[in-house]
């Protein structure tokens, strides 16, 4: 009998590496360190004022690939894997496959992201946007996911009966991840060239977005937003509904990046109808996360974790409403190569993604520390920082985008489109400084909480001793 | 089935994910399959617009030139013959530094139907200009900071890329386009072997195009001119 209970509810250390998920965590914010700096570069290049201008190993041009890639592979792979390392072992009652084998991942997948960015800066980066990994790297990262679903789906495969919503968007999304790895970085660098390539590598640019980083947010949001509001999601069917319909509309909407290029034009239609087919089921998804927190709205204001989720699912609708209109192809003419697209992809991935992870490490982070926050108005710097910054951000390239479209429609000097996005590059490097203010609070915050911790440990295990 | 692992695992994870590779990936793979795939080799056989830049540019930089790709021989055959194997080299070099600089982030490479893009830059792309190995994987672009780059083989002269490289502002006032001295050895009248790649890359750029407007008339040479001491 004892031993049946031990079974059904088996103990929270038993299941969860808290050292594990805090490496993870930590190197996740070493990354977005890293990739803030590269933007910087970047940012201070375009408003003519890179004050490291000519030094080889310092271009912008490589650095600007640093960013995306440490954003993508550093920081949001680290923390999807530190929250997985905590969510799925607890969903499913049981510990992943083998702990050695989760700290040979951890190793190995910060060499991954580390050769990534050491050979991009060496100037040997791969022809595919968000895969620029040099193609040596490759199959070793492949490798690497292969062996994360492995350790992941172990627990998830023994489960027995139906499983819970945060588990069907985690267990597709192993299969998902690293099938679209292999997918891009394989065949448009050794099968085939060309248009054909460019329709794989939009698939790559897409699916990387819908099928890894949008299915392991999902998951986290339906099983952390419960726990926190003390309430079950309002509706099951709308969960089956987000879930199904993002998985068979997801993966079709690729081309969609590559819009009036030679790709035949019916698979640019059908890329544009998948991808307003999404928004909708998109919409489901967040009208049965914003019901589920009716009655509970005082926790917008005083449970910080669950601020920066529903933050980043207002951030959610409006990437996806403007989704919806810059995928047709009266809007590609216009706002296509503009800094709409660059505004839209900064909302998604730090303003719907990273919001969300970082809402995930406040909440967890006490726990694996075993201490409260050293300061709670430092979290709150941190929030109102990165939230403001990246609004003011986003808002500011989607109005630049529009205008640089109509610059180069009306065929003046190519001078002027830039003349005229200097002040907007301006403000966009000081929601920059935002941001990157805000995660240097958070870094102190944390180091203090950690000195904190530690003080607390000491007298437990002066007392132990004695 | 729609709650459960194998529902999950296979129709989700696996069956839609191969509906979408197959519809949208093999699809054009397929439609294309019969238009055969360049080498680098096969882009210079013919094409005098790129072997002028070329000669070109050993004519102007022979010092440099000669450090980067050696001395060709004397019989006018194999001179020839090195000439254009040295350019193919040189197409593929060049395009591994533009990936590698990140050129691709702020360049397209193709034109549009819309927005009067060919009025700014030439003809609207098509496919068989994208089937060559310097397009593996391709580089459409996704933002323009700077104009697109499909159409600019033969728009300006070497001299003023080699300039422009060295120091865009140099040419183009507040230019926000990152300086590569690095492809030079000092100066901009010396390229070094990754900066004459990245010329003759850019030179390429469109020049397949019969009726390119800015090219002048080639007339084949045997380079006697080109002297490398
Ligand atoms: C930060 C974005 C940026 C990067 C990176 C960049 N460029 Fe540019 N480029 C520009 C801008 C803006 C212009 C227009 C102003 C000028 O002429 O300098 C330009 C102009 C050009 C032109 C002249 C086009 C014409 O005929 O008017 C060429 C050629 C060019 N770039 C090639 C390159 C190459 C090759 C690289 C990589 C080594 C590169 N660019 C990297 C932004 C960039």
């Amino acid at each position: 009998m004892s031993a049946d209970v031990e079974r059904e509810r088996p103990r929270h250390e038993d299941l969860v590496d808290e050292r594990l998920v805090s490496w993870y965590f930590l190197a996740a914010l070493g990354y977005m360190f890293i990739s803030m700096l590269g933007g910087f570069l970047m940012g201070f290049q375009l408003i003519r004022h890179n004050p490291l201008r000519g030094i080889e190993l310092l271009s912008p041009g490589r650095w600007r690939m640093i960013h995306t890639n440490a954003i993508a592979y550093g920081f949001l792979a680290n923390a999807f894997l530190g929250a997985l390392h905590w969510a799925v072992p607890r969903l499913a009652l049981r510990p992943v496959l083998d702990r050695r084998l989760s700290y040979f991942i951890f190793g190995a997948w910060q060499v991954v992201v580390l050769s990534t960015a050491v050979g991009i800066m060496l100037g040997q980066a791969q022809g595919l946007e968000w895969g620029e990994t040099p193609v040596w790297i490759d199959p070793l990262a492949l490798a690497g996911l292969l062996l994360v679903a492995i350790n992941f789906l172990a627990p998830i495969v023994r489960l027995r009966g139906p499983m819970y919503v945060t588990l069907w968007y985690f267990t597709a999304a192993f299969i998902w991840t690293f099938l679209t790895y292999a997918m891009g970085n394989f065949i448009p660098q050794y099968f085939v060239s060309g248009t054909s390539a460019g329709a794989v590598g939009g698939l790559f640019i897409h699916d990387l977005v819908g099928l890894f980083v949008t299915p392991l947010g999902w998951g986290l949001m339906y099983y952390f937003v419960p726990i926190m509001l003390k309430k079950p999601v309002w509706s099951h069917g709308l969960s089956l509904v987000g879930f199904w319909g993002l998985a068979f509309f997801y993966p079709l909407t690729g081309i969609h990046h590559f819009l009036y290029t030679p790709i035949p034009m019916f698979l640019q239609y059908g890329a544009v109808i998948s991808t307003i087919a999404v928004e909708m089921v998109v919409t489901t998804v967040l009208i049965n996360f914003f019901v589920t927190l009716r009655g509970a709205t005082g926790a917008l204001t005083n449970n910080l974790p669950i601020r920066w989720f529903y933050t980043g699912m207002v951030f959610y609708g409006l990437t996806c409403l403007q989704c919806a209109f810059q995928t047709t192809l009266t809007f590609q003419a216009l706002i296509h190569f503009t800094d709409w697209v660059v505004g839209h992809a900064h909302m998604v991935m730090f303003g719907v993604f990273s919001m969300w992870l970082l809402g995930t490490m406040t909440y967890l982070f006490p726990r694996l520390l075993k201490t409260d926050w050293y300061s709670r108005t430092l979290c709150e710097w941190h929030y109102w920082l990165s939230a403001l910054g990246i609004g003011l951000m986003s808002a500011d390239l989607i109005v630049a985008g529009p205008f640089q479209g109509y610059f180069w429609a009306s065929l003046l000097p190519w001078d002027v489109s830039v003349d005229f996005s200097i002040p907007f590059w301006a403000v966009r490097l000081v929601a920059g400084t935002m941001m990157f203010t805000g995660l240097l609070v958070f870094l102190t915050n944390l180091a203090l909480t950690w000195a904190q911790a530690r003080r607390a440990e000491e007298p437990a295990v002066l007392a132990a001793a004695a | 089935m729609f709650e459960k692992k194998s529902g999950v695992l296979l129709i989700a994870g696996l069956l839609f994910f191969a509906i979408a590779f197959l519809s949208n990936g093999l699809v054009p793979i397929l439609m294309y399959k019969n238009l055969k795939e360049k080498t680098a080799e096969e882009l210079v056989q013919g094409n005098g617009n790129l072997r002028y830049q070329f000669e070109d540019l050993a004519r102007r930089y022979p010092e440099s030139f000669k450090t980067a790709f050696g001395t060709p021989p004397e019989e006018t055959a194999a001179r020839e013959a090195w000439l254009n194997q040295k350019c193919a080299d040189a197409l593929r070099r060049g395009r591994n530094v533009y990936v590698g600089e990140g050129c691709w982030h702020c360049h397209s490479q193709f034109i549009r139907p819309v927005s009067n893009e060919d009025r700014r830059w030439g003809p609207v792309s098509k496919s068989e200009e994208y089937q060559n190995e310097l397009q593996r994987p391709v580089l459409f672009g996704t933002r323009r900071v700077g104009p697109d780059l499909c159409r600019e083989g033969g728009r300006r002269s070497n001299d003023w890329h080699a300039v422009h490289f060295f120091k865009p502002t140099m040419l183009s006032e507040g230019s926000p386009m990152p300086e590569y001295p690095w492809l030079f050895d000092g100066s901009p009248d010396k390229p070094n072997e990754r900066g004459f790649a990245l010329i003759a890359y850019v030179q390429w750029l469109g020049s397949w195009q019969e009726s390119y407007p800015y090219y002048k008339d080639y007339q084949a040479s045997n380079v006697k001119d080109v002297k490398l001491k």
